[in-house]
């Protein structure tokens, strides 16, 4: 049914039409209202049979989510940025178990400095956890991604993350075909584990393992990726067939079939990409985009195979690890370690900063024109960093640099004059 | 020679023997079967079954056994367990070998609460409510890194019981101090050095009483040395919805560097000294307390552990007077505040 609203609703339409039987939720910003609107759906009893339990941390959402699913029931929680540092050592013990937790992640930066505003840091730090972990590009995938990470996590006993960039997507207004729930009754079959707390056939589930088989039990889970790398783009076929549009799958394209420079992204700012892409193309400038849906697994041979045979590729990342670059860059250069291409990384829109197509247009045109470094902060005002820089350089008790770069800037607080 | 003879404790060897009559027996088969414990009962559950790696003497082992024994039949064999980490969640494992003949899930150390009121709520929407649920940890799992997750579920009031193994230390890791260690107790990082030896007075959590203080329905404590108190609570407890605490103290003869043979013993001369009261409370007021038979000063108790040796010289007789002092104004204090030396309050 189309409707025009917020993303975090759109979301929690989908979740609600796929029956959750118990709901974690723990206030964090910018998750907050997909969690609001399925408790107000429990409590009004459009949602029946599901528990909706206000935690006291993150941890305990994951942690309860952990004893549900465990016990059999469809366990749904939502978070962001420090809340999913809060909860990290459930995240990874809910894939461990093989437990078919399915949990949005609205990115949002992580401090310190403490920041609300969108990034991929959160995402980045549990991206080893053993999750599978699906990007949207949009406010339409964010809802059809939810449906089929019910869908995927069930089949394979495995925990599925669906990342949506937090106020861009979260926060945004827009049109969304939200799922009927006899469209997702269809689609999602009860939910059957694979190992339950029952007394009638009592289990130990979560006891040590040694050196002697821990690593065939880890090599198992990443299997289990394999599988899902195999299911994702089923799914999404499956899920066009009864929903009548495609959502999912493990990447997207947008004008690779020739494209001399392809930018490769996650999430929201693929709108832009494309948007700088038509703009160039329209100038006859050979630019595509790769938007890859599914980051864990991840898909090195689809994503080889829409590169094709760019002579530059450059990765639009949300978010770098300091000492070193891009993170997702690393997964797209072992994607086209074979192939001629050059790979740059473009570190944007970090901590909610905006990223302009006037900014990508000058990213694409400088790899048009071999002027790309193999690592750019997109925006960066150098200038500031260096007056910081110096400053420490000169006095032992420089201060915190956040207030130093904003002073430098001229940025006052509000109510100060 | 035992660990705590070589550790220079003053231990006794002493046969073996059981209470024939009285309420510390555990089975006389000439009383009435309602009287007789669970444990006397050959048909008990054995929640946790014979072949375990918990060293010699472990309370935290019997002390399981016992409450999930006497929960099984309370709950008609419909239980479910959630156990954090900690020595018995390793001594009652690894895979493939399990001594739990429940349903048994351990997820991690500091979130046995949480992932209990998870198996609480699917089996309520899955309309299973004959199913019941434990947590359990031990003190660490308790009163440290698992209280965030224990104080929401007792504030929600989550159908669960949660039962601590209180066993004033981290034993699994090695005896470093928790919450729950006494005060002038020696462990690896409260070492028995200084001008105060041990660990410093004035400091820990008193977990019934915070359990109180959430107004749940019902909150007890007990030692491994009362079978019969310890089912009667475990029994009780199974009668109340809702959260539920339990808080078992079963010493450690690893940690307390005390004989093996000594337990049961030990964990009777900590309710007849007084240093820890054994009571029952619901909806938030004590409704009962298991009255001293016997007093007896704090340094008996204290003699027979290691972990308070630095109390004594080689004599055993106490060395560190002041410390001593201390520790039996506490005993007092608990005997005042429970009215201990009352007649029994049923």
């Amino acid at each position: 049914m189309l409707s025009q609203l917020e993303g975090s609703r759109a979301v929690a339409g989908a979740v609600v039409c796929c029956r959750p039987q118990v709901v974690c939720a723990y206030p964090i910003t910018p998750q907050t209202h997909i969690v609001e609107a399925i408790g107000a759906s429990v409590k009004s009893r459009q949602l029946k049979h599901c528990r909706f339990i206000n935690v006291e941390s993150e941890f305990a959402a994951m942690s309860v989510a952990i004893g549900a699913s465990a016990t059999g029931a469809r366990a749904y929680t939502a978070t962001a940025s420090q809340g999913l540092l809060f909860m990290i050592e459930a995240v990874y013990n809910a894939a461990g178990l093989g437990l078919p937790v399915v949990m949005t992640l609205a990115n949002r930066a992580i401090g310190a400095p403490i920041n609300i505003w969108n990034d991929h840091s959160d995402a980045m730090a549990v991206r080893d956890s053993g999750w599978v972990m699906l990007f949207a590009e949009d406010n339409q995938t964010a809802t059809d991604l939810h449906v089929q990470a019910f869908r995927l996590a069930e089949e394979l006993s495995l925990p599925v993350m669906v990342c949506m960039d937090g106020y861009v997507l979260t926060h945004a207004t827009e049109r969304v075909d939200v799922p009927t729930q006899e469209q997702v009754d269809a689609f999602l079959p009860p939910y059957k584990p694979r190992q339950v707390l029952d007394p009638a056939d009592p289990v130990s589930i979560g006891a040590m393992v040694g050196p002697e088989a821990f690593t065939e039990v880890r090599y198992l889970a990443h299997a289990k990726q394999l599988q899902a790398l195999e299911r994702i783009g089923e799914v999404a076929g499956e899920f066009a067939e009864g929903f009548g549009r495609h959502s999912g799958g493990l990447v997207s394209t947008y004008h690779v079939e020739d494209a001399e420079v392809v930018i490769v992204a996650l999430g929201s700012v693929l709108g832009t990409i494309k948007d700088a892409t038509d703009e160039l193309r329209a100038n006859g400038a050979r630019v595509g985009v790769v938007g890859i849906t599914s980051f864990r697994p991840f898909p090195l041979d689809a994503l080889r195979e829409a590169i094709g045979d760019a002579r530059k590729v450059v990765v639009v990342e949300r978010a770098f690890s300091a000492g070193f670059g891009g993170v997702l860059s690393t997964d797209v250069g072992l994607a086209i370690s074979d192939a001629k291409a050059r790979l740059s990384t473009v570190v944007a829109g970090l901590g909610g900063r905006a990223v302009t197509e006037a900014g990508l247009i000058g990213v694409f045109e400088d790899a048009l024109g071999d002027r790309l470094e193999a690592l750019r902060f997109l925006d960066l005002d150098k200038d500031v960093v260096d007056r910081e820089l110096a400053r420490m350089a000169g006095t032992r008790r420089s201060g915190p640099s956040a207030e130093n770069v904003l002073r430098d800037l001229g940025t006052v607080a509000s109510g100060a004059l | 020679m035992s660990k705590a003879e070589t550790d220079g404790a003053i231990t006794t060897t002493q046969p073996v023997k059981f209470y024939q009559v009285g309420s510390f027996a555990v089975g006389n088969r000439l009383v009435d079967p309602s009287l007789r414990t669970v444990q006397a009962d050959a048909a008990r559950t054995n929640a946790i079954t014979s072949g375990h790696r918990a060293c010699q003497g472990c309370g935290e082992a019997l002390g399981a056994r016992y409450v999930l024994d006497a929960a099984m039949r309370a709950t008609g064999g419909k239980l479910v367990a959630v156990n954090a980490t900690g020595c018995l969640e390793v001594f009652t494992t690894p895979y493939p070998e399990t001594s739990w003949q429940l349903p048994w899930l351990h997820s991690l150390f500091g979130n046995a609460a949480s992932v209990a009121t998870g198996v609480a709520a699917a089996l309520e929407v899955q309309g299973r409510n004959d199913v019941r649920v434990i947590a359990q940890a031990g003190d660490g799992g308790t009163v440290d890194i698992g209280f965030g997750c224990l104080s929401g579920m007792f504030e929600r009031n989550d159908d669960v019981l949660f039962v601590c193994y209180d066993n004033e230390a981290y034993m699994n890791t090695g005896v470093q101090r928790s919450g729950a260690t006494p005060p002038a107790a020696r462990t690896a990082t409260t070492e028995a050095v200084g001008r105060e030896p041990g660990n410093p007075f004035d400091q820990g959590k008193n977990l019934p009483r915070l359990a109180m203080a959430h107004g749940i329905r019902y909150v007890a404590t007990a030692t491994v040395a009362d079978l019969h108190d310890l089912e009667a609570k475990v029994e009780r407890a199974m009668d109340f919805r809702g959260a539920r605490y339990l808080h078992l103290l079963v010493p450690c003869p690893l940690g307390w560097s005390s004989a093996p043979a000594d337990t049961i013993r030990i964990a009777r001369l900590a309710k007849e000294s007084g240093l820890f009261p054994v009571f029952e409370a619901v909806d938030g007021e004590v409704t009962a307390a298991s009255g001293i038979r016997r007093l007896v000063p704090v340094e008996e108790y204290l003699r027979l552990q290691g972990r308070f040796r630095h109390l004594f010289d080689s004599s055993g007789a106490v060395a560190r007077t002041d410390i001593v002092a201390r520790l039996q104004k506490l005993a007092d204090a608990n005997v005042e505040r429970f009215g201990l030396l009352q007649p029994e309050v049923t």
